[in-house]
């Protein structure tokens, strides 16, 4: 049971992968890596690690995605022109993309190579023995009691790249050219004078300020 | 199945990762298969995590998530930042880094 479910995954985590590399519309290309993570919270079920897929359900396949359908519907079809290597393969691109290809191929011979060739008697084995709980392996009790131990540290840094990545996005995508001239002067309040203009208020947003 | 098999899958998933990374053109689809790399790396780690039955690999594949969707984060916010500035949303035109 575990191996035909193992091989539906890994098939559905492949081609996935393939769809987002091939695909020439981002939006498709959004939709097969959706697929390729579900296919993936699949592997790390049959890995026993069942808070990591169900985070990687919900936040990746779920939050992140969206945020992508978002900017890819913003900023709108941006499709690469179809065949453009296929009409001028003698290009200086078009061999450089080849190269990209070899090169990667060659990365994927020897990522095999060292996971594979390894001395490691276990990676033949089905992993560590496994004994179902309340508190077994994979949990979420089991995952925050280590979040919350020996890996607190890692856990505090970790939510501070959040708040310092959102700050910064909100920094990066703001409007910067949005103010009218005779909005200029208004009511001086204490926010005016700490805030920065067209930092990407709300007000600002809808074109009030 | 073996833990080798999974080892396997996350190497072929890393590597066409980084084939959409040399290749694709589209600022948004280099993110995608940044990804894609990110994922591979973590069922790796999973993968490990499950053959020593110690919990460390699955707290560093939350944390190479976090990193991930704050790099998601910052990457469209320069996209969207691109759009606005009618600069072309492509990986090829852009040699400048200017303001």
């Amino acid at each position: 049971m575990s191996q035909v479910l193992f091989f539906i995954a890994a098939i559905g985590v492949i081609s996935g992968a393939v769809g987002v590399v091939m695909l020439r519309n981002p939006f498709y290309a959004v939709l097969a890596l959706v697929a390729h993570l579900l296919s993936l919270a699949v592997l790390f079920l049959l890995l026993r690690s069942e808070f990591v897929a169900a985070i990687q359900v919900v936040i990746y396949a779920g939050a992140v995605m969206v945020l992508y359908v978002f900017v890819v519907a913003y900023v709108g079809d941006q499709s690469e022109p179809l065949g453009e290597r296929l009409r001028n393969p003698g290009s200086v691109g078009a061999q450089l993309r080849l190269g990209g290809v070899v090169l990667a191929g060659a990365l994927a011979v020897e990522l095999l190579i060292a996971l594979l060739g390894t001395g490691l008697e276990a990676i033949d084995g089905k992993g560590a023995g496994y004994s179902p709980g309340p508190e077994a392996f994979g949990t979420p009790a089991y995952i925050g009691k280590l979040l919350l131990t020996r890996f607190l540290l890692a856990f505090e840094v970790a939510s501070f790249l959040l708040l310092m990545a959102a700050v910064g996005g909100v920094v990066l995508a703001r409007r910067r050219q949005g103010l009218d001239e005779d909005d200029q002067q208004d009511v001086l309040t204490p926010l005016n004078l700490l805030r920065p203009k067209s930092t990407g208020t709300m007000a600002e947003g809808i074109g009030k300020r | 199945m073996s833990i080798a098999w999974y080892l396997a899958v996350s190497a072929i998933v890393f590597s066409l990762g980084a084939v959409g990374v040399i290749t694709r053109r589209n600022p948004l689809v280099v993110l995608l298969c940044l990804e894609l790399m990110l994922n591979g790396g973590n069922l790796a780690l999973i993968a490990f995590s499950r053959m020593w039955g110690n919990g460390d690999g699955q707290i560093l594949a939350i944390v190479v998530m976090t990193v991930a969707a704050c790099e998601v984060c910052i990457g469209l916010g320069m996209i969207v930042a691109l759009y606005r500035r009618k600069l072309p949303i492509d990986v090829d035109e852009l040699r400048e880094l200017q303001g």
